[in-house]
C-alpha cells in the first residue's frame, strides 16, 4: 500500500516534514520511489513566481536535446536548481535532477494564462516524447511555482540522497507519496503525485475502472490526457477535466468519480444538474479501493475515498497548517500539537476540503450537496 | 405363407436419414395414445401389424406358425412429418416407453425441400459449438492490492441508460452560489433518457407469440419493475401491441417497435392522445441477426382474430413485412427521418433507436447514428439471434457474430470520444448455451450497455424444446408444442401465463445474484463496467487478438 503525505500550510515548510511523516507511517517494503510536489514556492523562487518551472531528470545528452529545444521554442531560462546528491547505497543516481524556472518566449508574454498554460503543456509533451525512448529526457511538470521531484528508492534515503535536509527548498503546500508499487514495472512517469495545469493528486489504491476511465479521458480530445503509466493518473486528469475543462466547483469531482444512486440524487438541492453528469460522466466513476489527495490552482487541499473499500485517510491540524495523511501517526508527525479529536476520517460520501492558506478544514457531504 | 413384399423401396427415406430417430419399448407402452395424439408433426402414428411366430414342439421339428395382429407405435419417414425431436410425446407418456434420440447420421437438409421449396424453420443457428461469449473468461480478480467486493453485502448498481447522453461539455449548466444547475433559459435539447436494467427482452410479437405467452413475460416484467423494483424492459417486437396495454400506465416497461410491414402502428398512432404514460422507447427494426436482409411473416394461420385487431389487418392473411423500410431509399432517409418523425410523435420525450441485423456494414450506420442527435442507441442483432419463422439457409449462414461486430462499433466510439453518447445494445446468442450471466457480463465488457434475451427467456420462463440440433424449431408453423409460438387455443392453453411470469421473475432474480458474482471479485459495483475488456480473456489467441483483449491458457 502507497503512503500518502500532504501538507499544506500558511508558511513555507521544508519537504523534510512529508519525508519524515512518510518514514514515520512506514511498513514493510516500500522502496520502489517517492514522489514530491510542491505548490507556493519558497526560498529563491519566491521571486520567480510567475514563471514556469521545468522539473525532471536528463541524461547528458538529454540535456543537450533540451536545451535546443527550449532555445528553438525561444524561453530563455532565469533560474535553475538542482539538488546537491550524494551517493547513498542502493539510490541509483541518474545524471541530472532539475527544476528550472523559464521566462515564456517574447510572444507569448503578455498572453493570457490558458494560452500560456496550452504551451507549457504542449511544451512538456514534446520533451516527454523527445526522451521517452531512451529514457534521456523524464519531465514531471512545467508550470509556475509548480516544483516535483521523483526518484525510485526508499523516501528517507531519497531525502538523503537529494539532500533535503541542507536544501532551501520550501513550499507552502507539498503532495508527498511513498510507493509501493504491486501492479507495474518501475518506471517514474508511473510514481504519484501527478501534476496537470494546476491540479494535482496522489492516490492509494488500486484502480479497477482504470480502462474504460482512461479511454473515456483520451476521447476528451485534450493533449494533456496520455501518458497513464499508472492505474492513478487518470484521477488528476478527472480532476483536471472537470474543475478546469467543464469549470464545475471543486466539490463535482466527487460527484463525478463516486456517483450517487437516482434516489440519493432526488434529495439533492442541485438534484438535475447532477442527474445529467452522472449520466454524462458515467465513465469517470472510480471503483476503488482508492484515497484520493489533490490540490486545485487556489491552494485548496482535499481528500475523499472511493465509495465502498475506502483506504486509510485523516485530515488533521491546526488554522494555518493542515496534514493529509494515509495514517494518524503520520499527522501525529506533521502536525503534533492539534486537537487529535476533531481529525477528520471522509467516509463514502464525505470531501474533506482544506480551504487555501490552510485555515480550517471543511467537510462537503454528498448526500446533503 | 406371406405374401412377398418388395424389397426396392428406392426413393423412400429410411428413419436413418433423420435428425431423431423415436425409440419405442413394445414391453413399456400400454398403448395409450397420448404420444400419438400429442405429436405435433404427426410422426408417429398408430399402426397395426401382423407377427409371425415360427415354432415347434415336441422331439421331432413340427414348425408351426402363429399369426398375431399386434398394435405399435410407428414413426413416419414421410419427411413432411419429420420427428422433431420435441420430445412432447415422451413429456406426455406415463410409462417412458418412448423417446427421441438425436442421429447424428441423418440427411435432413438433402432431402427438406420438397416441391422446390427451401426448408422453414423458427429458432437460430443450428451450431451447437460454443459461441465466441462461451470462450471469454473473467480474467481479472481483485484480491489483495484490490480486495474484492462481497455480492451479498455490498451494494450494486446494475442499470444502464437507454437514450442519447449528451456529453459533459454540452450540458446546460451554470454554477450558481458554487452550485450547478440547469441552465433552463437555454433552449437546448436535452435528449430523454432511461435508466434501466441492463438485460432487456428482446423483440418478440404477439403473433409470433401466443397470448398467454405474451401475458406472462409482461406479468413477470412488470412485478419486477413494480415489486422487485427492478426496471427491466421489453421489446414488443413487430405487430402492434394491445390497446389495453397501450392505454395503461405499465406501458411505460415496454418498447415498442416499428418495422417494415408498419403492422400495428395505425392503432397505436390512434392511441397516443389516449397514452397516460410514455412507452420506454420506440425501435425501428432495420434488421434481425437470425435472418439478415430478410423480411418478417407472419403465417395466415397464426392471423387469427386477436392478431387481426392488434394489426389492424382482416384475419387469415399471410402477413409479409418486406426486408426494408420499402419508403425510404437511403440511409440518411431510412434512419433519420424515421428516428424524427417517431420522436415527434412522442414531443422528442421517447428515446427511439433501431435495431439492424450483425453487419460488417454496422460502423457504416453506427457513424450514421453518432452524426443523429437525435438517435438514442443502436441495437445489434448477431447472428445467433432467433426467430419465430426464416429460411434455414439465412439462419444458418447469413449475418455476423455479434461479439467482435460490437466491438468493433465500441472501439469506433471510443475513437471518437462518444462511448458514452451513444448506447450499444447486443444481443444474438445471448445465453446461448444457458450462460446468461456471463454472456452478458462479456459483452458489457467489450463495450455493450445492455443486451437483450429471446430464446434464452423462452427456453427458461416456458421451456421451449428448441435448440441447436434443431430440436422442435417449428415455430413458424403455428404448431408449437409448448404453446409459445402458436395462435391455436388448444395449444396455447397448456402454457399457464402466472408460471411464465413467475419464471421471469426468478430468471431476473437469479441473474442479478450471476451478475453480481461476476462483478464483485472483479472489484466493480458502483457502475456497470462497459468497456472493461482489462477484465476478460479468450482461450484462442485469434479471439484475443479480435476482439483486443488478452489471451489466457
Ligand atoms: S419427439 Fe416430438 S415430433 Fe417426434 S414423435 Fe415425439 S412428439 Fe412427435
Ligand atoms: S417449443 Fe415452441 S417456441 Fe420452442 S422451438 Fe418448439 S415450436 Fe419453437
Amino acid at each position: 500500500m502507497c503512503r500518502l503525505a500532504a501538507i499544506t500550510s500558511r508558511d513555507y515548510f521544508s519537504p523534510m516534514e512529508n519525508v519524515i511523516a512518510l518514514e514515520t507511517m512506514k511498513e514493510g517494503h516500500d522502496g520502489s520511489g517517492m514522489g514530491l510536489i510542491l505548490k507556493g514556492l519558497g526560498g529563491e523562487f519566491k521571486e520567480l513566481k510567475d514563471y514556469p518551472v521545468l522539473s525532471g531528470i536528463c541524461s547528458e545528452a538529454g540535456l543537450k536535446t533540451l536545451d535546443d529545444y527550449m532555445n528553438k521554442l525561444g524561453f530563455k531560462m532565469k533560474y535553475t536548481w538542482t539538488p546537491k546528491t550524494r551517493p547513498v547505497k542502493g539510490i541509483e543516481s541518474r545524471d541530472y535532477y532539475f527544476a528550472r524556472v523559464y521566462d515564456y518566449p517574447d510572444m507569448y508574454r503578455d498572453k493570457p494564462l490558458d494560452e500560456k498554460e496550452s504551451l507549457l503543456m504542449k511544451t512538456r509533451l514534446s520533451l516527454r516524447k523527445l526522451g521517452e525512448k531512451d529514457e534521456s529526457i523524464i519531465v514531471f511538470s512545467f508550470y509556475p511555482d509548480i516544483l516535483a521531484l521523483k526518484e525510485v528508492g526508499d523516501p528517507l534515503q531519497l531525502a538523503e540522497f537529494f539532500g533535503l535536509e541542507k536544501t532551501s527548498l520550501k513550499a507552502k503546500i507539498i503532495l508527498a507519496q511513498g510507493r509501493q508499487n504491486t501492479n507495474y514495472a518501475i518506471n517514474l512517469y508511473a510514481c504519484h503525485p501527478f501534476f496537470i495545469q494546476g491540479y494535482s493528486t496522489m492516490t492509494n489504491g488500486e484502480n479497477t475502472a482504470f480502462v474504460p476511465i482512461r479511454e473515456f479521458l483520451m476521447g476528451r480530445g485534450f493533449p494533456g490526457y496520455i501518458g497513464y503509466n499508472s492505474d492513478s493518473e487518470v484521477f488528476c486528469h478527472i480532476l483536471h477535466y472537470t474543475c478546469r475543462q467543464l469549470g464545475y466547483p471543486l466539490h463535482y469531482y466527487k460527484d463525478v468519480v463516486t456517483p450517487l444512486k437516482q434516489a440519493e440524487i432526488e434529495d439533492r438541492p442541485d438534484r438535475e444538474a447532477v442527474t445529467f453528469l452522472k449520466m454524462s460522466l458515467r465513465p469517470l466513476c472510480i471503483d476503488g479501493p482508492n484515497c484520493v489527495i489533490g490540490f486545485t490552482p487556489d491552494g485548496s487541499c482535499f481528500m475523499l475515498q472511493d465509495t465502498k473499500k475506502l483506504r486509510p485517510g485523516v485530515v488533521g491540524g491546526v488554522k494555518g497548517k493542515f496534514g493529509l495523511m494515509s495514517e494518524e501517526c503520520g499527522l501525529d508527525s506533521a502536525v503534533p500539537g492539534r486537537e487529535r479529536s476533531v481529525d477528520v476520517f471522509p467516509m463514502k460520501y464525505d470531501m474533506a476540503i482544506v480551504t487555501p492558506d490552510a485555515e480550517e478544514v471543511t467537510v462537503w457531504n454528498q448526500l446533503l450537496g | 405363407m406371406e405374401p412377398a413384399s418388395r424389397l426396392d423401396n428406392n426413393h423412400e427415406l429410411a428413419v436413418k436419414d433423420f435428425p431423431y430417430i423415436i425409440r419405442w419399448r413394445d414391453d413399456r407402452c400400454t398403448r395409450c395414445g397420448r404420444c400419438t395424439a400429442v405429436c405435433p408433426m404427426y410422426s408417429i402414428e398408430p399402426a397395426v401389424v401382423v407377427k409371425r411366430t415360427l415354432h415347434s414342439e415336441g422331439p421331432t421339428p413340427e414348425p408351426k406358425t402363429t399369426r398375431r395382429v399386434e398394435t405399435i407405435v410407428k414413426q413416419t419417414t414421410d419427411i413432411g412429418r419429420y420427428c422433431t425431436g420435441c420430445g412432447t410425446c415422451t413429456l406426455v407418456c406415463p410409462n417412458e416407453a418412448i423417446e427421441p434420440e438425436y442421429n447424428p447420421q441423418h440427411k435432413f437438409n438433402f432431402h427438406k425441400n420438397l416441391g422446390g421449396h427451401p426448408y422453414r424453420r423458427g429458432g437460430r443457428r443450428n451450431d451447437p459449438a460454443p459461441s465466441t461469449l462461451d470462450r471469454l473468461r473473467f480474467t481479472r480478480i481483485s484480491m489483495l492490492t484490490d480486495p474484492a467486493l462481497d455480492a451479498g453485502r455490498h451494494e450494486f448498481r446494475i442499470r444502464t441508460y437507454l437514450g442519447r447522453v449528451l456529453p459533459a461539455e454540452e450540458l446546460p449548466l451554470r454554477v450558481e452560489n458554487g452550485r450547478l444547475e440547469l441552465d433552463t433559459a437555454s433552449g437546448k435539447f436535452i435528449p430523454p433518457v432511461r435508466e434501466i436494467y441492463p438485460v432487456i427482452i428482446g423483440s418478440m410479437s404477439i403473433g409470433a407469440l401466443s397470448p398467454n405467452m405474451w401475458e406472462g413475460l409482461a406479468m413477470g416484467i412488470t412485478y419486477l419493475n413494480e415489486v422487485e423494483g427492478m426496471p427491466v424492459v421489453m421489446c414488443s417486437g413487430e405487430g402492434g401491441i394491445p390497446q389495453r396495454l397501450l392505454k395503461s400506465r405499465f406501458i411505460k416497461y415496454f418498447i415498442p417497435q416499428i418495422a417494415s410491414g408498419y403492422f400495428g402502428w395505425d392503432e397505436i398512432v390512434r392511441t397516443i392522445p389516449h397514452m397516460v404514460e410514455d412507452p420506454c422507447a420506440i425501435e425501428i427494426k432495420y434488421g434481425q441477426g437470425a435472418k439478415p436482409g430478410d423480411g418478417g411473416l407472419l403465417m395466415a394461420h397464426k392471423v387469427l382474430k386477436l392478431i387481426a385487431e392488434i394489426r389492424g389487418v382482416p384475419m387469415g392473411v399471410d402477413l409479409p413485412s418486406p426486408p426494408t423500410h420499402q419508403t425510404k431509399y437511403s440511409i440518411e432517409e431510412a434512419v433519420a427521418k424515421m428516428i424524427q418523425s417517431m420522436s415527434m410523435a412522442w414531443g422528442f420525450r421517447v428515446p427511439v433507436y433501431p435495431k439492424i441485423s450483425g453487419s460488417r456494414t454496422a460502423k457504416a450506420v453506427l457513424n450514421n447514428l453518432v452524426r443523429n442527435p437525435y438517435a438514442a442507441a443502436m441495437s445489434i442483432d448477431g447472428d445467433d439471434g432467433g426467430t419465430g419463422a426464416a429460411y434455414n439457409v439465412s439462419m444458418d449462414s447469413m449475418g455476423h457474430p455479434i461479439a467482435s461486430n460490437i466491438r468493433e462499433c465500441y472501439l469506433d466510439l471510443v475513437a471518437q470520444g462518444k462511448q458514452n453518447e451513444l448506447p450499444l445494445i447486443a444481443a444474438g446468442g445471448v445465453g446461448k448455451k444457458g450462460n446468461l450471466a456471463a454472456n452478458a457480463a462479456a459483452l458489457f465488457m467489450l463495450g455493450a450497455s445492455a443486451v437483450s434475451i429471446g430464446k434464452y427467456i423462452m427456453q427458461a420462463a416456458a421451456q421451449c424444446f428448441g435448440d441447436e440440433y434443431n430440436r422442435c424449431n417449428v415455430c413458424n408453423l403455428g404448431k408449437c408444442p409448448r404453446g409459445i409460438t402458436t395462435q391455436d387455443p388448444k395449444l396455447y392453453r397448456r402454457l399457464d401465463p402466472d408460471k411464465v411470469a413467475e419464471r421471469v421473475v426468478e430468471v431476473y432474480k437469479s441473474l442479478d445474484v450471476e451478475l453480481k458474482k461476476i462483478f464483485a471479485p472483479m472489484g466493480r459495483s458502483t457502475e456497470l463496467p462497459i468497456g472493461m475488456s482489462d477484465g476478460i480473456s479468450a482461450d484462442d489467441p485469434a479471439i484475443a487478438e479480435r476482439l483486443k483483449i488478452s489471451y489466457a491458457c
